[in-house]
């Protein structure tokens, strides 16, 4: 038997049980997503025209993989917590809120994968 | 999922509803509010296009022509604008967010300068991303 108090055990963690865990992930995804965003999008506008050699030759430098690496994690994360949120307050119909749930989930970690090896592939040059 | 009662059940046993969005006036704030999500939703459908552009980038030159060429058309032209606009107004609102967060701009008066800032900085944003890229 626990001798926490049943408020003790309530406390801070809400009636998801999971405490401000999605909250804060979500705003700490939106910090680091402001200036890797903002990165990524003028160094695309810098290489207009966007050639191939141009492109790989900009994202096959060290930094620009880090950072871009960096992103698409951010990104894959906070979109997958954003949708969970949009998904959770406008499908009430049960078996379509979690199979659109798992497709997000799904979706956001195999977009995370593919851009990330898709980086590395030309980082790394095979 | 955190909701484990649909509203059906509470819509079933009568009780008195807050008021729903064809109730409400609109307003700058709800309206922001909402652009917020439906621009990261539409950002998140946007992400495929990333992902397709990154992979063909790590594929063959025809591939990443292919997307680029799709891209340069009328069409991708124009959703890449819609992006364009809907990432500058989600990272700048979400900039707002941020503020909230720490309790500053939380009064009517500065929830609505800022949410007017936020509309005139992301057309600006964009406008200057695209004639950077279409100067080029």
């Amino acid at each position: 038997m626990s001798l926490r108090s049943p408020l003790q055990r309530a406390r801070g963690l809400g009636s998801a049980k999971e405490g401000v865990g999605h909250w804060w992930v979500q705003r700490l995804t939106a910090i680091a997503l402001v200036p890797l965003t903002l990165w990524f999008m003028f160094s695309i506008v810098a290489l207009q025209p966007a050639g191939y050699d141009q492109v790989r030759a900009w994202l096959g430098q060290p930094l620009a993989s880090i950072a871009s690496i960096g992103l698409v994690l951010a990104l894959f994360y906070h979109a997958q917590l954003g949708i969970q949120v949009v998904v959770e307050d406008y499908v009430h119909q049960r078996a379509a809120e979690v199979t659109l749930q798992i497709l997000t989930k799904f979706f956001c970690f195999f977009g995370a994968v593919a851009c990330s090896l898709a980086i590395l592939r030309i980082s790394l040059g095979s | 999922m955190a909701n484990s009662t649909p509203p059906a059940s509470s819509a079933a046993s009568r009780r008195p509803l807050s008021p729903h969005l064809q109730v409400y006036k609109p307003q700058l704030t709800s309206m922001l509010s909402i652009v917020h999500r439906i621009t990261g939703v539409a950002l998140t459908v946007g992400s495929i296009v990333l992902i397709w552009w990154l992979v063909a980038a790590a594929g063959s030159r025809e591939q990443f022509e292919y997307v680029q060429g799709l891209l340069n058309h009328r069409l991708g032209q124009f959703l890449l604008l819609g992006w364009t606009f809907a990432l500058n107004y989600h990272l700048l609102n979400g900039i707002r967010h941020l503020a909230w967060d720490m309790g500053w701009g939380l009064d009517i008066k500065r929830t609505y300068q800022t949410g007017w800032a936020v509309i005139g900085s992301s057309v600006v944003l964009t406008a200057v991303v695209w004639a950077i890229a279409l100067k080029a």
